[in-house]
């Protein structure tokens, strides 16, 4: 933890950022029962991603990993935009938007 | 400077993340997201993407979650009741199963590993010509398919969502939001 | 200009909070003249004189508001999501006051020249949505919830006509900077007529209008707050120093939009005959003071629009529009830039 008091961030603190955030968000899809939470630790992974992709692109001297960034966030939207219409239709036939009471499949 | 503003970032995205996790108040959760959107938001700025950065606010901060914030309005969504079968044998197992996953990704990152071979754009030669600029030459030419498709991909969304929004039943129409 | 006795980084801070501060005072100070304002010039459009009473010309009546809504009481609903609803009116205020640092106010005049500057403007608007969306929640009423879900789809809806509609200003000024856009604006045509980009672009000009008004919910968009149809639409169950915040807020955000359109259609800081050191901020509010006096003109001049009329306008009409902008744009400049030779 040296570098704190000099003049640059090495690269092995924000992978280990991008690692921790992704950890929380498969925490958050494991333990959550909420469809819109489970929707939300999904993008907060995502956004994790984007973080490395990010490191790696500005430590390797190159704009490739910011160009795939960009796309990462269109699709990242235009998933949400889907998933969200699904859960409005899960909860409309449902009247629940918890994971588990979802199992009419069951068994 | 920056290492201070790193910590700062860091740990608020961290700590936001985790509220994301915790919080039983989907409202709640969804404002902490937007708190961790905007710091990493901060720590592309750091990593000289200052369009990314923008991007990042304008995107997921600014249109994402406002959608996720629409259905949690529109669902009328309160406090997470912590219920169900096999509740707590399912939250430990989440938990579990998140340690099992920090272990390995500590073992990743303490393995010796190397980066590739360096790009040919360092970080001078795109400060002069400015991070948009950069960005916008590798994206119309190198890689113009992803971007082509990218632009069908989002038309695909758009169109599904209004088709799994329309209401079947009695009458057909489209039903508006409010 | 460096400050004897520290060092080079502690400067830059220094520096740094003067001119955010300075920049602050520049959008908070003027909120009292605009609410006087607003309130004469709608006096006097509807043939009456307006707020004459307290002190001269009534300049003192929004201190004389202020007065009022302090000591009214502060009311918390019962079933209303308490942070959330102290966190609303908050958020009403920081994306006005955020935009201000990079909008360059006079020749050397601006916080920070971040090269993505207009991006940092379309951000901000895009968070405004929160204050709105979270204040008709918040307050557990279901005339402010509609309120604000309408409120935050119209402010939605418009903020891609306002990112497409300046599209046209980025390429002919080559860059996303504030500060570049308007030193691309110097100089005359035909030696009399400014190269201010209203004159290059006028389709993008007054489809920025239109969405400025959208964006800021001002007649003829307002049905979010329409004070005679949704009573008070989301800052409904807000009363006293809250409500006095969105009240701030909706002149804050009006001051600062028209900032950013001087900046990018009229020409910023430019102007005729005077020096440019201190004629600079002189033009600059100068310019600020004409669009919202256009602002409150507009609110007592024209109806207000219904809700699918106010969203057909923004999807079916502005969207193609500044598309198609755009794109004549873009083959001017190809074709100025010798793309098809």
């Amino acid at each position: 933890m040296s570098w704190v008091l000099g003049d640059s961030v090495p690269m092995t603190a924000y992978i280990t950022l991008s690692a921790v955030l992704f950890l929380l968000g498969v925490v958050g899809v494991l333990v959550r029962r909420n469809a819109i939470i489970i929707f939300m630790s999904i993008e907060l992974m995502l956004n994790a991603a984007n973080l490395a992709l990010v490191t790696f692109a500005s430590f390797l001297n190159q704009t490739a990993g910011q160009v795939f960034v960009f796309f990462v966030m269109a699709v990242a939207a235009a998933e949400v935009a889907v998933g969200l219409a699904i859960i409005v239709n899960v909860f409309r036939a449902r009247q629940t938007v918890y994971v588990d009471e979802v199992n009419l499949l069951k068994g | 400077m920056t290492p201070i503003f790193f910590l700062l970032f860091a740990a608020v995205a961290v700590f936001s993340a985790l509220m994301v996790v915790l919080q039983r108040n989907p409202v709640a959760s969804a404002l902490y997201l937007v708190l961790s959107f905007c710091s990493l938001a901060g720590l592309y700025v750091l990593l000289h993407a200052p369009f990314l950065a923008a991007v990042q606010v304008i995107v997921y901060a600014g249109a994402i979650m406002v959608l996720f914030l629409f259905v949690i309005m529109l669902l009328n969504l309160r406090k997470d009741v912590e219920a169900g079968v096999h509740r707590t044998a399912r939250q430990l197992f989440g938990w579990l199963l998140g340690l099992v996953l920090a272990a390995q990704l500590y073992l990743l990152l303490r393995a010796p590993w190397g980066l590739g071979p360096q790009g040919q754009e360092p970080a001078e030669a795109v400060q002069a010509v400015g991070n948009t600029q950069a960005i916008g030459l590798r994206l119309y030419t190198d890689y113009l398919l992803p971007f082509e498709v990218t632009s069908i991909v989002l038309l695909v969304a758009i169109v599904g969502a209004v088709v799994l929004s329309l209401r079947q039943g009695k009458h057909e129409g489209i039903e508006e939001a409010p | 200009m460096q400050i004897p006795g520290l060092s080079p980084d502690l400067n830059w801070f220094v520096w740094a909070v003067i001119k955010v501060v300075a920049l602050m005072t520049a959008v908070l100070l003027p909120v009292p003249f605009v609410v006087w304002a607003e309130r004469k010039v709608a006096g006097h459009i509807q043939f009456r004189p307006g707020p004459n009473r307290v002190g001269p010309f009534g300049l003192i009546q929004p201190f004389a508001d202020v007065v009022k809504l302090l000591f009214k009481e502060e009311t918390l609903p019962e079933k209303a999501d308490r942070v959330v609803y102290f966190l609303a009116p908050m958020l009403a205020l920081i994306p006005a006051i955020t935009v201000m640092s990079v909008v360059p106010v006079g020749p050397s005049f601006y916080a920070t020249d971040v090269n993505v500057g207009l991006l940092v403007f379309l951000a901000m608007s895009s968070l405004g949505v929160y204050a709105v969306t979270l204040a008709g929640w918040s307050g557990n009423n279901k005339y402010g919830l509609i309120g604000g879900l309408r409120a935050s789809a119209q402010m939605i809806s418009y903020e891609l006509s306002m990112g497409l509609s300046v599209i046209g200003v980025v390429l002919l000024a080559g860059s996303l900077s504030l500060v570049t856009i308007v030193e691309a604006q110097s100089g005359t045509l035909f030696g009399f007529l400014p190269r201010w980009y209203v004159f290059y672009q006028p389709v993008g000009f007054a489809a920025f209008v239109l969405t400025m008004l959208a964006e800021t919910n001002r007649v003829p968009f307002d049905l979010p707050e329409a004070d005679s149809e949704l009573v008070a639409g989301y800052h409904v169950e807000y009363s006293s120093m809250k409500f006095a915040a969105f009240f701030m807020g909706e002149y804050m955000n009006m001051l600062a939009i028209s900032a950013v359109c001087t900046t990018l259609f009229l020409g910023g800081w430019h102007g005729p005959w005077l020096p440019p050191a201190w004629g600079g901020p002189l033009w600059f509010f100068t310019k600020v003071a004409v669009l919202m006096v256009c602002f409150l003109w507009v609110r007592w001049t024209f109806p207000r629009l219904r809700y699918d009329q106010l969203m057909n306008l923004g999807w079916k009409v502005l969207l193609p529009l500044t598309l198609a902008n755009a794109m004549v744009t873009a083959l001017g400049v190809a074709l100025r830039e010798g793309w098809f030779r």
